[in-house]
């Protein structure tokens, strides 16, 4: 190689403006992803320091004081907003999955996009819509309800569980269908024994982030299951108490106590949805290696 | 074959997945002589002569308005290994997926034509489409074990799902490993997951699941093409002892591979049957000019 080819070598011109491009590219792009990890860091550590003061055992397992009076907890809440996102599950979990292995096992492309379409579409109804909606069907004429609740709170999950199953039920590798299929195994019973067995680790976080997602979930409740009574209830045909509306009407409260609690309030169900979420990731992971990904 | 066009054209996907509560009736209404005649065809013992012979009658198969397997008349022998040869997208494998009528999974793809295995047509429309494929099993490229299920419960998936009589399973289920010959090597570790074995291992699983419901044929799809020289050789072995027991109909890209493990080696070209002939002679004095040019290497 002569001396001019090499002189072209190190003639860097543009290249060295294309190399500062690409540095800023990736600071701009690290720094957003920082920013995501800092939002949750500071939601959380901030409902931890605000939360963490007043609770305590007796605020878990304690009934909502009355009305002006301090010196009670949120075991009514909890045990409320337990039933009612139970309910929701037993509801919606089902459903989806029994939608997703349609659509991805028996339906032909013509009626599953369609169905994916429509999914999509209830996942972006606004929950309040939801609630509204609910309230028309079950409250109206009749009374408010923790079944209302878990009612709309099952439509809320429904598309989230249905499309996760999907995506999941997808990711089985073909290859094992055909498997079976060449075995002269009948297509229910290689989709029951060999398909949902190889994705169940991803249908189970499906199911346990629509959960987390629908926890706090608050429009729907205010709506369906906010006029609640004393004491711990568990009678889903009444109106439930729940932590989202808990902490909804102590911060709508003057009283510094009030606010205390409604962040210790907080803290329980961002520790659940947070425990729900790593979970749920557990699952993912074990589903993945499965499916050889 | 008008019965069996009018079968195919009025055979569309959703027909091919029958109601799972009907299944049982129409498994035992398919009662391909050959399950009977040889029911006792286990471990290394041989069959009846003549069972597992497979003749395709002017065989066309679709993929929308591809015509991918040109009237193809052909027959598999029984005790034989037939290899089929061509170079990609000649129609080789969909060939030996009408065979099992698994073409028709496809979306868009249909097959006419007649598949006769012992005197009866596959494509028949009283056939039942999943007991075809216990008559006629299938090994494929990649080894597919099923990755939740051990090494034995892969072996016995077979069995167990089509509702083999459970005192059974655990003896065929073992036959198959011998006859796979993977016995020796996995004995110790049956219950450990399927997908832990060797890729060589793996693929002798995956004929051992495809022997254990005792098929009359069993098609390879370039079964070696995923493995390294020495799993291939092991491969080819069992092929040689397998042929006793069961019609083999192996598809490779591998001119050596069909030199060793077949008896009769046919070769296709753009979706048509170009020549059928004993190995040794197709690869040595073919009748075909395209033959001779494939199988000398000047094109494909």
């Amino acid at each position: 190689m002569s001396a001019d080819q090499h002189a072209l070598l190190l003639d860097r011109g543009n290249l060295k403006r294309r190399n500062r491009f690409n540095k800023a590219v990736e600071v701009v792009s690290t720094v957003a992803a920082v920013l995501a990890v800092a939002v949750l860091v500071i939601v959380v550590g901030s409902v931890f320091l605000k939360g963490v003061g007043a609770l305590s055992l007796h605020f878990l397992t304690t009934p909502t004081a009355l009305f002006g009076e301090s010196g009670g907890g949120i075991s009514n809440a909890i045990v409320g907003s337990a039933i009612i996102v139970a309910i929701a599950s037993v509801i919606a979990i089902p459903i989806g999955i029994l939608i997703a292995i349609y659509t991805t096992e028996f339906a032909p492309p013509s009626i599953a996009h369609p169905v994916r379409f429509v999914l999509d579409i209830l996942n972006g109804v606004p929950t309040i819509i939801t609630g509204i909606f609910v309230f028309g069907l079950l409250v109206e004429g009749n009374h408010q309800s923790g079944f209302a609740a878990s009612v709309a709170l099952a439509i809320v999950m429904l598309p989230i569980v249905a499309r996760t199953a999907q995506e999941v039920l997808t990711l089985v590798p073909s290859t094992l269908k055909e498997a079976a299929n060449a075995l002269g195994i009948a297509p229910w019973r290689s989709t029951v024994r060999i398909t949902i067995p190889t994705a169940a680790g991803g249908l189970i976080t499906g199911s346990l982030l629509a959960v987390a997602r629908v926890a706090g979930e608050t429009a729907p409740i205010i709506l369906l299951s906010s006029i609640v009574s004393q004491g711990v209830l568990t009678d889903p045909g009444e109106p439930l108490a729940s932590i989202p509306y808990f902490i909804f009407q102590s911060s709508e409260s003057p009283s510094a106590t009030a606010h205390t609690e409604a962040w210790a309030a907080a803290l329980v169900l961002i520790a659940f949805v947070l425990v729900l979420n790593v979970v749920a990731r557990a699952f993912y992971a074990r589903s993945r290696k499965r499916m050889g990904a | 074959m008008d019965v069996s066009r009018d079968s195919t054209e009025s055979a569309p996907m959703s027909e091919a997945r029958p109601d799972p509560q009907t299944d049982p009736q129409t498994q035992s209404g398919f009662t391909a002589p050959t399950v009977a005649a040889s029911g006792s065809a286990q471990g290394s013992t041989t069959r009846d002569r003549g069972v597992g012979t497979v003749e395709l009658k002017q065989l066309n198969a679709y993929y929308g308005s591809t015509h991918a397997v040109r009237g193809v008349d052909l027959a598999f022998e029984s005790d034989k290994v037939t290899a089929i040869i061509g170079p990609s997208g000649c129609g080789k494998s969909t060939l030996v997926r009408c065979i099992n009528r698994m073409h028709e999974e496809i979306d868009g793809a249909r097959a006419d034509g007649q598949v006769v295995l012992d005197g009866l047509d596959l494509y028949d429309s009283r056939i039942d489409i999943v007991a075809v494929r216990r008559a006629v099993g299938m090994v494929f490229q990649k080894p597919n074990p099923f990755p939740t299920m051990s090494v034995f419960d892969n072996v016995v998936s077979g069995l167990r799902l089509t509702g083999a009589s459970r005192g059974d399973i655990d003896d065929r289920g073992r036959e198959a490993l011998v006859g796979a010959g993977l016995w020796e090597e996995v004995k110790d570790r049956l219950k450990a997951p399927g997908v832990g074995l060797s890729g060589g291992q793996q693929q002798r699983l995956c004929i051992a699941r495809a022997l254990a419901v005792e098929p009359e044929v069993l098609l390879m799809d370039e079964p070696c093409s995923a493995l390294d020289p020495v799993a291939t050789l092991k491969i080819e072995e069992l092929i040689g002892e397998l042929k006793q027991r069961v019609t083999i109909v192996i598809v490779t890209h591998n001119m050596q591979q069909a030199a060793r493990v077949a008896d009769t080696t046919v070769f296709m070209l753009d979706g048509e049957l170009i020549e059928v002939g004993p190995t040794d002679k197709l690869f040595t004095t073919p009748d075909d000019s395209r033959t001779e040019q494939y199988v000398t290497g000047k094109f494909g």
